[in-house]
């Protein structure tokens, strides 16, 4: 199987050797005099890698335009160290906790908006992100609101104690791993393509005898518990957290993320998050212009490559997967 | 008290109404959301109090000016950012939106800084009877707002520009049949709808006697969420959507609580579109297989 990748054909041992040493270069990086800054900037990274997956299993395997991410995260944030605070349970114990709390409510969430569609999903999941907000902001006796939350004791695990960037690196690395591999699974699995059916053409799945609402509702679930596991580690990671963290702009840049490398596709999701989070450094020289410089740039790869970096016209395994559902697609126009 | 609630909630409403316009007139011609709206607004606004506090224009050629230049703007985001890329391709086009919109933002940050600025355009009387009060500023808003109101109806619904526009909102493909020129009718919606922002802006400015980079957000979520909760599209929707979100809000903050100002629009919208997911105007879409 060749792959076409800036011009050049891959083979796929040619792909695995490359990926290897990749996993391998970040696997070495803190042992090597690399910059504590640098380092943190890499686990940020990671952290938004898995919410871009996270992510895209909504937006781009299901369908469904969810403004509001960052209500999941911030939940997961807030519950994990509410629990670890106020109850002094385990950490790993209240990120279960909150993970299983987080997907119930992205399923409630789930029942009323799963009629709505496209903008109209959008901005009742970006209502819920406000409120969310809006509520951390102002219950100061729970969440001591705008001040935050800090010193939040790092984590012990059978007597362990984790703490230093380096650990929260690869212990954050391990995750992005499980992630990106439970995602090629999922993508490849029945699951992964009734999912996709769901997302080309409602009508098609229902007459297939795939249920929309029942896959809808499995990627909030599955994503929503996601982005609430991240929240938890990023809560200990910082050792702190404030509503600031939450806010909008935060879901615009996972949707940002998830566009510019490619709905849809797990490698795309990866070069989304590693471009978004590493560009504003990378530019820090032009201090003043580098968010202007940002902006343009999203403005102008959407122009010239309008499915992303690694869009749906570079999965060439699922050739044939998707010129049938265009071939769906085009049916249904033309009768219309 | 509710009578005064009620005073300030139409005021803002009204507001609100003018940027929620922009917003459901763009995604009527092309189903896309200009997230780039309210920065927009944010720079016409800017404009008009740099025209007051620097040359001391008059008010009504300071709006004016203003308001072209933001219609302007807005035209050539529409050309620049939006027209390259394919209209069916709403994802890629709301990624770019919102690219311009960050650079706005931060564009008017160095070039205006960062601080909040006073807009001094009006003398502020208030005016009290009995224990309702209100100020000369809010009584010229309503004006404006009526005003434009009634220009834009008649814009609409009894010019061939209007008719045109129209006719792009219900196929794009048939308009051009027509003979319509589907692209200079679009830029000229992006332009109606930035004008009246380059006005709410202003009235904004004046209302709170502020002006920042980032004062497009909330008034520009807001101004969606009306948008949507008349039925997105829908022009006198919008407007409806605009008042009951003023009212909401200005009730809200009144009798409940203040903290939570920001959220009961939110709240309001969420509810109406569980109960009626098009809103309260929007045409009911039927699927055909």
């Amino acid at each position: 199987m060749k792959e076409k990748i800036a011009g050049i054909h891959l083979s796929s041992r040619t792909k695995m050797i490359a990926l290897l040493v990749m996993a391998a270069i970040l696997l070495i990086l803190p042992v090597t005099s690399i910059s504590r800054y640098t380092l943190h900037i890499i686990v940020l990274c990671f952290i938004y890698t898995c919410l871009t997956l996270s992510l895209n299993l909504i937006i781009g395997w299901s369908g469904q335009f969810s403004l509001g991410h960052v209500t999941f995260y911030g939940m997961g944030a807030y519950i994990t160290t509410l629990l670890v605070m106020n109850a002094g349970l385990n950490f790993f114990v209240a990120t279960i906790i909150s993970v299983v709390l987080v997907a119930i409510f992205s399923m409630i969430l789930c029942f009323p908006t799963l009629n709505l569609r496209g903008d109209y999903l959008a901005v009742v999941t970006l209502g819920f992100g406000e409120v969310f907000r809006l509520f951390i902001t102002n219950a100061v006796n729970l969440t001591r609101g705008p001040m935050g939350i800090p010193g939040i004791p790092a984590p012990t695990f059978f007597g362990i104690t984790i703490s230093g960037t380096e650990a929260f690196y690869y212990i954050i690395f391990a995750l992005m791993v499980i992630f990106i591999l439970f995602m090629i699974r999922l993508n490849n699995s029945g699951f992964g393509l009734a999912m996709l059916t769901v997302k080309e053409d409602d009508i098609a799945a229902i007459s297939l005898g795939i249920s929309p609402v029942k896959y809808k509702m499995w990627a909030f679930v599955i994503g929503g518990g996601m982005a609430a596991l991240m929240g938890s580690f990023y809560a200990v990671y910082l050792g702190t957290i404030g509503p600031t963290s939450f806010v909008y702009n935060e879901s615009i840049k996972m949707v940002s993320m998830v566009v510019l490398g490619g709905m849809g596709s797990v490698p795309g999701s990866v070069i989304g998050a590693f471009l978004l989070t590493a560009l504003p450094e990378m530019l820090r020289q032009f201090s003043d212009y580098r968010m202007i410089l940002y902006g343009a740039a999203m403005a102008i790869m959407m122009i010239f490559r309008p499915n992303g970096i690694w869009g749906i016209d570079k999965r060439v395994r699922n050739e044939y997967k998707i010129k049938a559902m265009r071939g769906v697609k085009n049916g249904k126009s033309s009768a219309s | 008290m509710l009578l005064q609630q009620l005073i300030n909630g139409v005021t803002i409403g009204g507001i609100y109404a003018m940027i929620a316009l922009g917003y459901s007139m763009v995604y009527g011609v092309l189903q896309i959301v200009n997230w780039a709206h309210a920065d927009v607004m944010m720079f016409g606004t800017f404009i008009g109090m740099l025209l007051t506090t620097q040359l001391g224009m008059p008010l009504v050629a300071m709006v004016l000016l203003a308001s072209f230049f933001t219609a302007a703007l807005s035209m050539g985001i529409e050309r620049v950012a939006y027209r390259p890329i394919k209209v069916n391709r709403r994802m890629a086009v709301l990624v770019s939106a919102l690219g311009i919109s960050t650079l706005l933002q931060n564009l008017a940050q160095l070039v205006f800084g960062t601080g909040t600025q006073q807009f001094p355009t009006l003398e502020q009387k208030v005016y009290t009877y009995g224990n309702v009060s209100f100020s000369n500023i809010q009584i010229v808003i309503l004006a404006i707002t009526a005003i434009m109101l009634i220009i834009l109806y008649f814009l609409v619904y009894r010019t061939k520009m209007g008719v045109a526009m129209r006719a792009v909102s219900v196929s794009v493909q048939n308009a051009k049949l027509m003979g319509i020129n589907t692209n200079q009718t679009i830029g000229l919606t992006f332009g109606i709808g930035a004008f009246l922002a380059g006005i709410a802006g202003i009235c904004v400015g004046t209302y709170y006697n502020a002006v920042y980079p980032t004062m497009g957000y909330l008034l520009g979520m807001k101004a969606f969420a009306s948008a949507i909760l008349g039925g997105i599209g829908s022009i006198p929707g919008a407007v409806l959507g605009g008042f009951v979100i003023g009212i909401i809000e200005s009730l809200g903050a009144g009798y409940i609580s203040s903290g939570y100002r920001d959220a009961y629009a939110f709240i309001i919208m969420i509810i109406v579109l569980v109960i009626r997911p098009s809103g309260f105007l929007g045409a009911k879409r039927i699927d055909k297989v």
